[in-house]
């Protein structure tokens, strides 16, 4: 499902028909006329008529309108700001996120903590992550300011749960090792743009 | 019961049996009603309606019926408790009582114990008189719930039952009228053997048909003037009040008398129980039945309710003058031609 399906606001098929109104009846023969005209003007059958054609093509044409929910779901906006994702990069498997800090400071519902510590080659490494989904707003300023792209709005919108930490560890967000190749780009707030390619420039060093 | 001796071969033992084929057979058809009507309005919404209690939904009606009966029965302080316990009594047995004088089912011999089993339980020469009669009496269940559960929504209720069925009534006993000067008699087996040519009497008389099933979809407070209950402006009208199988009742009175106004309109206007080309009569009728009751759904998933006021003007100054008018010139028709 693409993007531009989701941005398209107008719902309704557009086709709007203008209701052509009578004059109100001035004198008693115009009134006459349009009660003869009313009780004789087939528009109750046209109601019948339509009840039964959605009858019709509810039945017989596949145009059933339910989605019977728990088990079927509608598709929703790659742009959709659900439980958050932990991706990985894709060459290595390592996970993306450099501990650098900026969600859990940027946070505005204190949701986000974070350690971080030194491994044995002097690279930041996650001790300690997890979001606190009693708090979160699911604004999206963390996608936004992560510059690796490593946590990322998800399409889990299902968050009813027995216990909060089902969700909030940094091992349950992490994209399963042996799912790396399913792995989806986030499309929402904070992505690199479809033509980031064209933008990039060379830093001018100037000065 | 001394009338159904009419007939010779016709016993005691058979007219019980057909009492208790009719009050079985009508209450299951009324509660299975509950589960066509919402499938049906569900399809004409393109919803898919009660689906998951048994196969296609259809033991959802099971499941209400458990639900109707293991629901706590109360009774409000300020009720009058006694009318309030027997008001829904009154709708479902004037119902069914209203289905006595009625062919409901094609007569037939119980094979090994020989009894004979009539159409009708209890063929009164003044059949329509004593069904609408039956049907009118029937207006003291909803008057009488709405009177006695000391609710402003359940007086409303009643006090909409009052007008709303006296004036119908009306319209009812001179629409089909117009029949019965053609026919001659009250007995719903004449006006079977009138039409047993071929030619329906809607065919003479489409206007006493069209102002029958108006003034009948009002009596059987279906939707186009279901005010007794609506909804949107006095809660739920005289069941305000009402729950589990009280409740319960009065729909089994109101589908039971659905089907009581499919049976006279299949009878009197629609050629009644009489072979159509390749097709027997049992199942013209029953065909007949069918079609009637799913035009009242269909009626009620199409067409909006209407205004009380509507309602009476509808009755008095439209329904009732052409009823008049119709009866008038069939007379005049009649004593020229015949």
């Amino acid at each position: 499902m693409s993007l531009e399906q989701f941005k398209n606001r107008n719902v309704g098929t557009q086709n709007y028909v203008k209701l052509d109104l009578d004059h109100t009846p001035t004198s008693g023969w115009c009134q006459f006329k349009q009660v003869v005209k009313r009780t004789f003007k087939p528009e109750l059958f046209v109601g019948l008529w339509v009840t039964l054609r959605e009858m019709i093509n509810a039945l017989f044409r596949g145009k059933m309108h339910t989605t019977q929910y728990p088990f079927e779901k509608l598709p929703i906006s790659p742009r959709y700001r659900a439980i958050h994702d932990m991706l990985r990069l894709l060459e290595s498997g390592h996970y993306r996120c450099i501990g650098c800090g900026l969600c859990e400071k940027i946070c505005i519902a204190n949701c986000i903590t974070m350690e971080t510590r030194y491994d044995e080659n002097q690279r930041k490494e996650v001790s300690e992550y997890t979001i606190n989904f009693g708090r979160c707003i699911f604004c999206g300023y963390c996608a936004e300011v992560c510059p690796e792209l490593a946590i990322v709005h998800g399409q889990r919108y299902e968050t009813a749960s027995e216990q909060r930490a089902s969700f909030s560890l940094f091992e349950d967000m992490l994209t399963p090792i042996d799912q790396l190749n399913l792995q989806q780009e986030y499309q929402g707030f904070g992505a690199v743009s479809p033509n980031a390619d064209e933008n990039i420039k060379k830093t001018p060093l100037a000065y | 019961m001394e009338t159904a001796t009419m007939l010779p071969e016709v016993t005691a033992a058979g007219v019980i049996i057909k009492a208790v084929l009719i009050l079985a057979v009508i209450a299951a058809i009324a509660g299975f009603g509950t589960y066509i009507e919402r499938k049906v309005l569900a399809f004409m919404q393109r919803r898919l309606g009660p689906q998951h209690v048994g196969p296609f939904g259809l033991l959802q009606l099971a499941a209400d019926g458990i639900k109707l009966f293991t629901k706590e029965d109360i009774i409000p302080q300020h009720a009058n408790k006694i009318i309030f316990a027997v008001a829904p009594v009154i709708t479902a047995a004037t119902a069914f009582i209203a289905l006595a004088a009625v062919p409901v089912f094609p007569d037939f011999t119980i094979p090994l114990l020989d009894i004979y089993v009539p159409s009708i339980a209890s063929d009164v020469n003044v059949g329509i008189l004593f069904v609408l009669g039956m049907m009118a009496a029937g207006l003291y269940g909803p008057l009488l719930a709405g009177m006695a559960q000391a609710n402003k929504w359940g007086i409303i209720g009643s006090a909409r039952t009052a007008i709303q069925f006296l004036s119908y009534e009306v319209v009812t006993g001179l629409s089909i009228l117009a029949p019965i000067m053609m026919v001659g008699s009250l007995s719903f087996v004449d006006f079977n053997n009138y039409q047993a040519d071929g030619t329906w009497i809607v065919v003479y008389q489409p206007v006493a048909f069209v102002l029958f099933l108006i003034a009948g979809y009002a009596e059987t407070n279906r939707t186009p003037f279901d005010l007794l209950e609506h909804e949107a402006e006095i809660v739920s009208g005289y069941v305000t009040e009402y729950s589990g199988m009280r409740w319960g009742l009065f729909f089994i009175g109101e589908y039971a008398n659905m089907i009581t106004i499919g049976v006279i309109a299949s009878i009197v206007f629609l050629g009644g129980y009489n072979d159509f080309w390749i097709f027997p009569g049992w199942l013209m009728i029953i065909a007949k039945i069918a079609f009637s009751f799913f035009f009242m759904l269909w009626v009620r998933a199409a067409w909006p309710h209407i205004r009380p006021d509507q309602l009476m003007w509808l009755c008095w100054k439209v329904l009732m003058p052409l009823a008049v008018v119709n009866v008038v010139i069939t007379g005049i028709v009649m004593m020229i031609v015949g």
